[in-house]
């Protein structure tokens, strides 16, 4: 018998079977965005409330209480184009670590690349970055930023560096979440740390200045922290005096942070792959 | 029986196919930990299928019948590609569709349209093929206007009749069936199995898990009876249905 003419069922390429199913990727991400506010009388106006009363509140506690404000120039700008970076990695962290659960009826029912629902979770995440992404624009050209185009590459730089690391970490957390329900608990907890592990609130120099320098160079090499401080360099940087220090070699801790997230992805799939024959008995 | 095309080379390849399930007793870390340190089983296993071997050709339409936990629908889903094997191996050629259970991949708060393209491109169409169908489609499920509706708002039946239409609607060589046959009205009923009956005279392979006696002998023209994870009786639909009657 020619074995070849038959396809083993079950048995996809991974991630690289979503580029075949890009058309159900799309209606995907299209049901999570039009669902997403579904009941809801301010719909998508939630989309900029939430962040603005994250900003709100860390202004005021940073910035003021903690005298932020004078140490930082045009703290209100780095803080929120540091809050974006993380709110985008949160999301799409966050959705894709439960995206396998919340399908379960699917993912028991019909074979199709599993990995398909952490990766339409992810580009769902980044759809909702645009509305903050739009309000840092807006701010940024009202205090007369003008744009770099090396600072633009970086910002595009890190939301790629941002989205890759989350779909890695969301295959592997989200593959033993079907298992073991902790890992949703172990997630939140990152996701906790995320925002104080990377200068969105405070300044890198403070890490520099306190740390040991391993602990400085730990610090500076994740991929959260060089994505942070990418977006810092194309929005808030070019708003102030450009006084202000800039972490030194912050392309070299680009190129690291983009192997790491990479490597994720490599880690991430390979254990969703090892898990994945096991989802639909233990949904 | 009724075959439009002979083909040397079979649909469905099911090779000694064996099938254990762990329970496991657990859903965390820590459940998982102090079980493992009072030494306590963590998992108990259960054989659903033991060493199951058949072979299905083109334009064939096998019913699939036994009691309850005789392991059917655990031998749909290994050949669905949903479960695997834990030894031997499945083999399909052609595109298998499964109506595994319809509606699995309706979205409440999508309209019926939404609906019917999500759940087509997740039974694997391309776009232009659910374009192409999309009247046909609506016309099956006898939804009308209400197609625009979310789906939410549907009846169970309106509902059921959508899902069955999209699935018997996709572009197939393999039709998988479990247990869906029996929603819908009396007319209804009679409609999906005329089409089935058109899609088994077109040479497309169907694989059914029924309960419904009745029906699958006037579909079917073979059967396979399970009891407890093996297969006991391989051959007519009447002589199948006396060996599942005998197998209590």
């Amino acid at each position: 018998m020619d074995v070849n003419a038959f396809t083993v069922p079950g048995a996809g390429r991974g991630i690289l079977d979503v580029v075949k199913y890009r058309y159900l990727l799309r209606l995907l991400i299209r049901k999570g965005i039009l669902t997403r506010y579904h009941g809801s009388v301010l719909g998508w106006v939630w989309s900029y409330v939430k962040p603005a009363a994250q900003f709100a509140v860390f202004y005021v506690v940073m910035g003021l209480f903690l005298n932020l404000t004078k140490g930082i120039e045009s703290y209100p700008i780095y803080l929120f184009s540091g809050i974006v970076v993380i709110n985008l990695f949160n999301e799409a962290f966050g959705n894709a670590t439960r995206s396998i659960v919340s399908n379960k009826a699917l993912v028991k029912k019909i074979y199709l690349p599993r990995e398909l629902f952490p990766i339409a979770d992810v580009f769902i995440a980044l759809v909702h970055f645009l509305p903050q992404l739009s309000i840092l624009l807006v701010v940024c050209l009202f205090v007369g930023w003008v744009p770099t185009p090396l600072g633009l590459v970086g910002a595009l730089l890190a939301v790629f560096i941002v989205a890759v690391l989350a779909t890695g970490l969301g295959l592997l957390f989200g593959s033993i979440n079907v298992a073991y329900r902790d890992a949703q608990n172990v997630v939140e907890l990152i996701l906790l740390f995320a925002t104080w592990t990377s200068p969105v609130l405070y300044s890198w120099t403070m890490v520099r200045d306190q740390a040991p320098a391993w602990l400085f160079d730990l610090y500076m090499a994740n991929p959260l922290t060089s994505a942070v401080e990418l977006f810092h360099t194309a929005f808030w940087f070019p708003t102030t005096s450009e006084a202000a220090e800039r972490p030194e070699s912050l392309w070299l801790f680009t190129l690291i942070g983009l192997v790491i997230a990479v490597l994720c992805l490599v880690a991430g799939q390979l254990v969703f792959r090892r898990l994945e024959g096991r989802f639909a008995q233990d949904l | 029986m009724p075959k439009t095309s002979e083909s040397p080379l079979p649909r469905i390849v099911i090779e000694g196919v064996q099938k254990t399930y762990t329970l496991r007793h657990s859903h965390s870390f820590k459940e998982s930990f102090v079980a493992r340190l009072r030494r306590k089983r963590t998992s108990t296993s259960f054989t659903a299928l033991d060493d199951v071997t058949v072979t299905v050709h083109e334009g064939e339409a096998i019913a699939l019948i036994g009691y309850n936990g005789s392991g059917k629908s655990t031998l749909l889903k290994l050949v669905s590609g949903v479960l695997r094997p834990d030894a031997g191996r499945v083999l399909t050629r052609g595109r298998v569709a499964g109506l595994i259970e319809v509606g699995a991949g309706f979205h409440p708060d999508l309209s019926g349209r939404e609906n019917v393209y999500l759940n087509a491109a997740i039974l694997g169409m391309a776009k232009e093929e659910i374009d192409a169908r999309f009247d046909e489609i609506v016309e099956f499920s006898e939804i009308g206007e209400f197609i625009d509706t979310e789906v939410k708002h549907y009846s169970s039946g309106m509902f059921v009749r959508l899902a069955f239409a999209v699935a018997i609607h996709t572009e197939l060589d393999i039709l998988l069936v479990d247990e869906v046959l029996a929603v819908g009205d009396a007319p209804f009923r009679e409609k999906c199995n005329a089409k089935i009956r058109e899609l088994v005279a077109m040479g497309k392979t169907l694989f059914i898990v029924t309960h419904d006696l009745g029906m699958v002998s006037e579909i079917c023209n073979r059967g396979l009876v399970l009891r407890q994870g093996e297969l006991i009786f391989d051959g007519a639909m009447p002589e199948a249905i006396a060996a599942l009657k005998g197998s209590r």
